[in-house]
């Protein structure tokens, strides 16, 4: 980007610098640490300048923004044409409960559902199977059926809002029932909006919320993605995460590289199955987290929006640019959270969010600031969104795209993290993939590593945390914690139970054999999935006729 | 330590949440410290945190919650541990666990209680000092 005399005259200059000015400076004030570093372990130099950048194109490595290789912006008007979605991420309770959250966050001017399940559905089971009991309604909504589903979007009609579902290995069931309110509703497949989560690979080492083996889980990713590509166009079948790769203990480096390397077995599986890459690589979405080293996040996410796109074009040739495209969704670091002076986590959100932001992202959910120490209160959660709301009108920020491209240091950094990503990236490729690296343990050893240190770094106050191992007070902050009613759990399963006697038994019975006989055979379940859940088979029912047909996965223990 | 048993520890995630991370570090930690440590993973039931007690004979049980059904969970586990005689056995849990629950637990006879943020010397000494001594 500089010519090289130009370039000449700043290195001589930099030399003469570390001869003279600096050393005047050092001795008489030393430096605090003797190497800097952040949280990828990449060593931080002292001040960069266009030397550190001397190789960059910058037609080709930046380009502007909405062309590839779109490190400086999916869209060619970003924030001055549309802000980021505000998608915060709620549920718990009953689905009534939930679906008056979801009328009070639209009415507060929130542009995007976000449902958040109870572990019991997360993992495939109705609200009163036996290890549900204490479980029911409380990290999420319950739900067991499509009732409850009809209950969560009462008075919402589908065309009107885009609903994100963190949802897994009961994705397919879950998204069945969406298609099948929609369709009560009378509203088009072809304009339901909203992400699945349906990111099986992650939690094989991540997240760990997993019923079945790694390749039928695959499988059923697949089978989604596909029926999607073909019946809604307007649906993310798919968010490749990063966040919950991060939040386990991975570093930036390695939430960027897993989260690219299990795109690109998706994208390998679908091709497998025959499909074309521009038919469904447009809606491939990806999540990430927003950490605490504030640079490194912003130039995680310009990598990872370059590092996808050359992915894309090169290796596996799509043509349509919006295959090359990484629309991502960022959420603040639940871990960085701390429960010691939690008032202070407004402050850590507000950084994190302000790096998505700069970073890009096409949607955002801030953290609520008591979330180490419970579910969020509605103080905290509407403090949350107003933290994306004074960024996106207040500070200026939305004014201009990619206001520190160009900055060395942070094409400096994104450079490097992208090269750190190919690293891993050959040496998966190496390993076979994916899967043999999970069967392996490769990701879970490389995570665990990462987490122990940081937290070594900590207990050792190489790394402060503020109000944790420095700063902290005798508090009794006097927090208000959103508590489940027992309640809860007894109307959802008297609802659960109610419904068991008064639907069609026979037509549920029907297909639910009709799921066995086609789980066996090699071909897409999703049609005869939304068929058992329109019989009102529920969630637990379906999981457990694939149970049947596919095993459950045991954990692969690496500490 | 010659002719010393090593302090054997049960680090056991009961619930159906997922998050381990903090169990995992737990586990190294206390090992690192030279404690034996034994890790089942995920989503274990109290029936099965309790026979795993029995089984690896061991001193300390460390409990990981983080889905909020502690209150559910925990009285059961000690319910059984008592129904097999292991009421020696020290039991400390951790997660994310609200102050004001505190109290019922201890009563149930949960000795220590680590949220987030403990260091992880802290724990591996309260272990050192209040585990049963067995030789």
């Amino acid at each position: 980007m500089f010519d090289k005399e130009e370039l000449n005259r700043i290195i001589k200059e930099r030399e003469r610098w570390e001869k003279t000015t600096l050393p005047k400076w050092v001795s008489r004030r030393p430096e605090r640490k003797s190497e800097f570093k952040n949280l990828s372990e990449i060593p931080i130099k002292r001040v960069y300048t266009p030397e550190d950048i001397k190789d960059m194109d910058y037609t080709r490595d930046l380009g502007f923004p909405g062309e590839y290789p779109f490190t400086r912006g999916l869209h060619a008007t970003m924030y001055r044409g549309r802000l980021w979605t505000m998608r915060q991420f709620s549920g718990y309770g009953t689905a009534e409960q939930t679906n008056q959250r979801f009328k009070y966050l639209l009415k507060e001017g929130e542009t995007g559902l976000s449902i958040a399940f109870d572990y019991p559905t997360i993992r495939g089971y109705d609200s009163d199977h036996p290890t549900a009991k204490g479980e029911v309604g409380v990290c999420g909504v319950a739900v067991s059926s499509l009732k409850d589903m009809e209950v969560l979007f009462d008075g919402i009609p589908l065309d009107k809002v885009t609903t994100s579902m963190t949802i897994n290995g009961p994705a397919a069931m879950l998204l069945a029932m969406y298609i099948a309110v929609g369709d009560k509703q009378g509203v088009p497949r072809e304009k339901l909006g909203g992400t699945t989560q349906n990111d099986m690979l992650k939690e094989f080492f991540a997240q760990k919320l997993i019923i079945f083996p790694p390749k039928p889980s695959v499988k059923l990713v697949t089978d989604i993605i596909e029926y999607c590509a073909k019946n809604l166009p307007k649906w993310n079948p798919i968010s490749i995460s990063g966040y919950h790769i991060r939040e386990a203990g991975a570093n930036a480096v390695q939430e960027l590289a897993f989260t690219l390397y299990d795109g690109i077995t998706y994208v390998e599986s679908c091709l497998e199955r025959g499909m074309k890459v521009d038919e469904f690589a447009p809606r491939l979405s990806f999540f990430f987290s927003a950490h605490n080293d504030f640079f490194e996040e912003i130039a995680k996410f310009r990598a990872a929006r370059r590092l996808w796109a050359k992915i894309m074009r090169e290796r596996f040739h799509a043509k349509n640019p919006r295959s090359w495209w990484m629309r991502m969704h960022v959420q603040t670091a639940g871990f960085t959270l701390t429960a010691q002076q939690p008032l202070n986590n407004i402050i850590r959100v507000t950084i994190q969010a302000l790096a998505a932001v700069l970073g890009g992202t096409q949607s955002l959910h801030t953290n609520s600031f008591d979330e180490a120490l419970a579910l969020p209160s509605e103080q905290a959660v509407r403090i949350a969104l107003r933290t994306q709301q004074i960024i996106a009108h207040e500070s200026g920020i939305a004014n201009t795209i990619d206001p520190l491209g160009g900055s060395y240091y942070v094409e400096a950094l994104t450079n490097e993290m992208e090269e750190k990503a190919m690293d891993y990236i050959q040496k998966l490729d190496d390993m076979g993939g994916a899967i043999p690296a999970i069967e392996k343990g490769f990701f879970q050893k490389e995570i665990a590593d990462s987490a122990y240190k940081y937290q070594k770094e900590i207990d050792e106050k190489e790394r402060i945390i503020v109000g944790v191992n420095e700063y902290k007070i005798e508090e009794k902050y006097p927090i208000e914690i959103l508590r489940i009613d027992p309640k809860v759990e007894e109307e959802q399963v008297a609802r659960l139970q109610k419904l068991r006697r008064e639907r069609d038994n026979r037509k549920v019975k029907e297909a639910l054999e009709k799921l066995h006989y086609e789980a066996e055979k090699d071909v897409n379940l999703m049609p005869t999935i939304i068929e058992a859940v329109k019989s009102y088979a529920t969630l637990g029912e379906i999981c457990d006729v694939l149970r049947d047909v596919y095993g459950e996965y045991r954990e692969l223990i690496v500490i | 330590m010659h002719g010393e048993r090593k302090i054997r520890v049960l680090i056991a995630k009961p619930g159906l949440d997922s998050h381990d991370r903090g169990a995992k570090i737990v586990a190294r930690a206390l090992r690192d410290a030279g404690m034996e440590v034994i890790y089942t993973g995920l989503r274990q039931t109290p029936e099965q945190i309790v026979e795993t007690a029995l089984q690896e004979d061991v001193d300390v049980i460390g409990l990981s919650i983080l889905s909020g059904a502690h209150n559910t969970l925990f009285p059961r586990i000690m319910e059984l541990l008592k129904q097999k005689g292991l009421t020696d056995v020290l039991v400390v849990a951790g997660g994310i666990i609200p102050d004001e629950d505190v109290p019922e637990l201890e009563k149930l006879g949960i000795k220590g209680f680590f949220g987030p943020g403990t260091p992880t010397d802290k724990i591996v000494q309260f272990i050192f000092e209040n585990a049963p001594k067995r030789s």
